[in-house]
């Protein structure tokens, strides 16, 4: 049977649409189709399939549908459109172009209403990279365009299989997305099947994409210049982390200075679920902001898909999976990509909404039973490969997670650390102490710190060993710490006094970094080198105290000392100043009192 | 065409199911039942069944009653001439006014605005209450919510905010309010005279509990066109924990799975859509939130305040009739403090909430029985004049007034060298 299947309606719950489809006409599961009201068609997936029954969930309200009104349904599964033109987009869950609607519909977002995600009308300048003649698979590179600071290769589109012939290829010149730069034959199959490319091309969201050589050990570093993470719990190019923590712990704050200053080639910022103010600080902001590496706006290397809390909750789920194929596809062309998914947990609740109006049986908390396998599938997605090309390209995946309660015992944030490679556990206690970043660096961790062991010790020969060391001064202090609250400082011996003191400067000047302040919000790797070491010389040095208040007042000032520090330009003046006054003080050299 | 079903199959809960075809999800229709006649709203189709929530509630509602389909979904008028009108839960004027049936009708629960037109909010409202206005300002486009337990003031605090407020329009959405709060509000809006630019949907505890779900909806969506047109709308929602409340006993009376507490999955969805109302239009009005979510046992990680929290850009704590200066928050503060305000005031804020720690930190200390030093006496009489002029409820004080008693405050208890204030602002303002 030829020509689209339709349906007609014969249930509606909410975003829940069921329709029934004549007898044995095709439906193919996670197909897109299209629900008339009104004369509008409103976008749906199908989600569940049972004998004639179709289940979709349509990714806009509802309002006004009829049992009798009719679907059609596309063939194609749910698909991100990808080529040049994404970066500095912001794109809702279903990748339509947010600044583009804006023209088209005023204030509101009108249901219904859907536009190519990318420019039709902008020229590229296409040089070709191969010849007529050539055997290609999927992934190869056919010729390449210029996009803002990066070139951007043309690929053999990502979904065919085999071995392809270039049977023509355009030579340079300008075209849009919709041109076509080559044809490609196919030398496989008997039926002589040809392909035309363009320079954009689609991929399944839910479909990870495999097209590489092989999935490499993350073992470099990926620098985001936060010291807590980057000292203590690093993150590895194409690895995972979670950050979990109750309202109000600064999740917020501490993404949006993860997306400034990690240094990483591309960044993608899913707000799913989460305020509309918040996407609109970036969206405001990110334009005015100069990316330090290339010296052009930050927003030239953002992507920014944006499924706030009040936009519908089916889309919400789609969003991150939408954040993820573009992800891919960057890595795809040999980039470094890092997506911030805000929050997990709102997605999490899309699939239990869902869930709900399918009567599904539900699991812990009412959330899906295939929770865990979701969340699973999502994070394995990000890794760091070797492409067919020989080059190497890598997605880290940082999920944040809103436990309901602030209790991390909860299903999203269980399920999710089974699978990340690090935990950033913000705490209410350290915000409430206004110790920022609150991640609390009892409870946090981190796998990659032994998987990166070798590239970490290329900072110092001992890094690794330093830091835990560093690490272990603060569990140390904070047994001192508890202690105290029992027995008072009266009661503390003199040498546990002085671990306690060493542990809160690591805190004070090492852990807690000030997002608001210039020179401290992002810290290079130079200077997280040189400054942990000196730390770790007041870590190592015998003090000898007469007294607890002569021990206080010392490591007071010497604590003093390394504050300022951290608040002046790296290698000025005052830098120099306060840092060999330090190391005057570590040297035994004239001990200085406050 | 308006069609007529007179055979009801199911009732459950507040829920009722009749058999009719060609009818639109999200439907409007009365109910006509010995007891009256009822709005409800299609909530579900399956089949040749419709299921309706009949806002006056099910009791009294025979199989035999007659189910008239309206052909439209849930709408308010709208207009001018609502300024100092008074609605119920339905939308229906209860004030004894001239009916509005020549006012044009809008959709309620109208769909999200793009985040692309929203601007940075820069807008400060000033509320004429210090522990808001100095500690924790109103920014423009704002949704905060005061948590609170039962008892504590809280519609006192919103009725002090609606009538100071600079705001163009103040619309309160009462929500499950006792009747006795109701008829508070409307005194203290007419007494001050401010009648004319309020507008009040009031649902009363004793009102049918679906109706309780259309009070948000409708405020909000005239607040959103009033803020179209340019006007700076303040909605005041009380008590937002009533509302999720009725939801619970829709979602419960549909067989759906509870999540948490008999709460629904949707729980965070269905408070989110509704508080995201709050905007700044990149070219128009704005709509700032300020809603009462009482907190059951004090406690708040109960759902409704949890998810509240997540949502809302801050929080105000309530507690033992005052505004807790710790623990309330509003996250959008930094936006004007120091920018539309004086230049002073985020010294004067940080210097006075330290200064206050300090002083329940000495008063602690006392409790436990130590010693009172000359300075523990200052900070005393610094907590003493601090919960006086800044913290009773009952302060009215201008922004500029009362950065100015904070100057003094401070001048009052301490030197200068102890207020960790720059220097510069010291020689401008300290009392000489």
């Amino acid at each position: 049977m030829n020509g689209p299947t339709h349906g007609r309606i014969v249930a509606v719950n909410g975003p829940l649409v069921t329709c029934e489809v004549d007898e044995g006409r095709e439906v193919l599961q996670n197909e897109v189709a299209y629900v008339e009201v009104g004369g509008v068609r409103l976008k749906s997936e199908v989600i569940r399939i049972r004998g004639r029954q179709i289940d979709l969930q349509v990714f806009e309200s509802t309002t006004g549908l009829k049992v009798g009104d009719s679907a059609e349904f596309s063939g194609e599964l749910l698909a991100a459109t990808l080529g040049p033109g994404m970066l500095g987009m912001i794109y809702d869950g279903l990748q339509n172009p947010l600044g583009e609607l804006e023209n088209d519909q005023g204030f509101f977002l009108r249901r219904g209403q859907y536009l190519p995600s990318l420019d039709q009308k902008r020229l590229w300048d296409f040089e070709p990279m191969v010849q007529a003649g050539a055997q290609v698979r999927a992934g190869q590179y056919l010729g390449k365009v210029t996009e803002g600071i990066f070139p951007h290769p043309i690929m053999v589109p990502l979904v065919l299989l085999g071995t392809w012939e270039v049977k023509e290829i355009r030579s340079a010149g300008q075209y849009t997305v919709n041109d076509t730069v080559a044809i490609l034959k196919s030398i496989d199959s008997q039926t002589q099947q040809e392909v035309n490319v363009t320079l954009k091309q689609e991929w399944p969201v839910k479909r990870p994409m495999r097209i590489y050589e092989e999935r490499l050990l993350p073992d470099t570093q990926l620098l985001t210049q936060c010291r807590l993470i980057d000292i203590f719990f690093p993150l590895s190019e194409g690895g995972t982390a979670c950050i979990p923590g109750p309202f109000g712990a600064g999740k917020t704050v501490l993404q949006q200075i993860i997306s400034r200053y990690a240094e990483t080639d591309i960044v993608i910022i899913v707000a799913c679920g989460e305020r509309a103010g918040e996407v609109v600080e970036t969206i405001r902001e990110f334009p005015l902001l100069e990316d330090p590496k290339t010296g052009k706006s930050l927003m030239d290397r953002t992507v920014i898909i944006c499924n706030t809390s009040s936009m519908p909750v089916a889309a919400r789920e789609a969003s991150i999976y939408t954040g993820i194929t573009l992800g891919e596809y960057y890595r795809q062309l040999g980039l470094k990509v890092l997506l911030l998914a805000d929050s997990t947990s709102r997605w999490a609740q899309a699939l239990r909404e869902t869930s709900a109006r399918m009567e599904e049986i539900p699991g812990e908390e009412a959330f899906p039973a295939y929770l865990e396998s979701r969340i699973a599938a999502v994070y394995e997605r990000a890794g760091k490969v070797r492409l067919n090309t020989g080059e190497t390209g890598s997605l880290t995946l940082i999920g944040t997670v809103s436990p309901a309660g602030g209790n991390f015992e909860e299903p999203v944030t269980q399920n999710t650390l089974k699978v990340v490679g690090a935990f950033y556990g913000l705490s209410r206690a350290r915000s409430d102490q206004r110790r920022y970043p609150a991640i609390d660096p009892l409870i946090s961790w981190s796998l990659y710190i032994e998987q990166m062991q070798a590239s970490l010790n290329t900072r110092h020969e001992n890094w690794v060993d330093l830091v835990k060391k560093a690490h272990n001064t603060i569990f140390k202090g904070n047994e001192v710490r508890q202690m105290m609250l029992v027995v008072g400082e009266e009661g503390m011996g003199l040498d546990d006094l002085v671990v306690y003191l060493k542990s809160e400067i690591i805190d004070a000047v090492c852990l807690q970094q000030d997002s608001f302040d210039k020179v401290d919000q992002a810290t290079s790797r130079e200077r997280q080198i040189s400054d942990f070491l000196l730390l770790m010389e007041m870590v190592d040095h015998p003090f000898v105290f007469e007294s607890k208040e002569q021990a206080k007042a010392q490591m007071t000032h010497l604590q003093n000392l390394f504050f300022q520090l951290k608040y002046c330009p790296f290698e000025g003046d005052d830098y120099r100043r306060y840092r060999s006054e330090i190391e005057s003080i570590l040297n035994g050299k004239g001990v200085s009192h406050p | 065409m308006i069609m007529e079903h007179s055979r009801i199959v199911r009732v459950q809960g507040d829920i009722i199911a009749v058999p009719a075809t060609d009818i639109a999800y999200g439907e409007l229709a009365t109910v006509r039942s010995r007891r009256g006649v009822s709005l409800a709203q299609v909530i579900r189709l399956r089949g040749g069944e419709v299921f309706l929530q009949v806002f006056a509630g099910s009791r009294g509602v025979s199989t035999g009653d007659t189910v008239r389909f309206l052909g439209h979904p849930m709408q308010v008028a709208f207009g001018d001439a609502l300024l100092g009108r008074i609605f119920n839960g339905s939308g229906e004027p209860i004030d004894k006014g001239p009916n509005l049936h020549a006012l044009p009708r809008i959709s309620i629960g109208g769909p999200s605005v793009n985040p692309v037109r929203r601007v940075i909010p820069r807008g400060f409202i000033e509320t004429r209450v210090p522990m808001v206005d100095v500690f924790n300002p109103l920014v423009e486009s704002q949704k905060l919510p005061i948590f609170a337990a039962a008892g504590e003031p809280y519609n006192e605090l919103l009725a002090r905010i609606g009538m100071r407020a600079n705001a163009d329009v103040v619309i309160l959405g009462g929500i499950g309010l006792k009747h006795d709060e109701y008829l508070k509000f409307r005194i203290a809006f007419e007494q001050a005279g401010v009648l004319s630019r309020t507008i009040m949907f009031v649902h009363t505890a004793s009102d049918p509990v679906v109706e309780r779900l259309l009070v948000p909806d409708m405020a909000l969506a005239v607040a959103e066109q009033f803020g179209v047109q340019g006007k700076r709308v303040l909605v005041l929602l009380t008590d937002m924990t009533s509302f999720a409340d009725a939801l619970k006993e829709i979602a419960i009376s549909m067989d759906q799975v509870p999540s948490n507490l008999g709460y629904p999955g949707s729980l965070y969805s269905d408070l989110a859509s509704r508080y995201e109302k709050a905007v700044d239009f990149d070219g128009a009005g704005s709509i700032t939130i300020l809603a009462v979510t009482s907190m059951p046992g004090d406690d708040v990680t109960h759902p409704v305040p949890d998810n509240t929290g997540y949502i809302t850009e801050g929080q105000f704590y309530l507690r033992n009739g005052v505004i807790e200066p710790f623990g309330s928050l509003s996250r959008l503060k930094q936006l004007v403090i120091g920018k539309v305000t004086r230049a002073d005031h985020g010294y004067i804020m940080n210097s006075m909430i330290r200064l206050f720690a300090r002083s329940r930190e000495v008063e602690q200390k006392l409790a436990m029985g130590f010693d009172k030093t000359p300075d523990d006496e200052r900070y005393l009489k610094y907590g003493r004049l601090f919960y006086e002029r800044f913290m009773d409820l009952n302060v009215d004080l201008g922004i500029n007034d009362a950065l100015d008693l904070g100057w003094k405050t401070l001048a009052e208890c301490f030197r200068p060298d102890e207020v960790e204030i720059k220097q510069e602002f010291i020689d401008k303002h300290w009392p000489a």
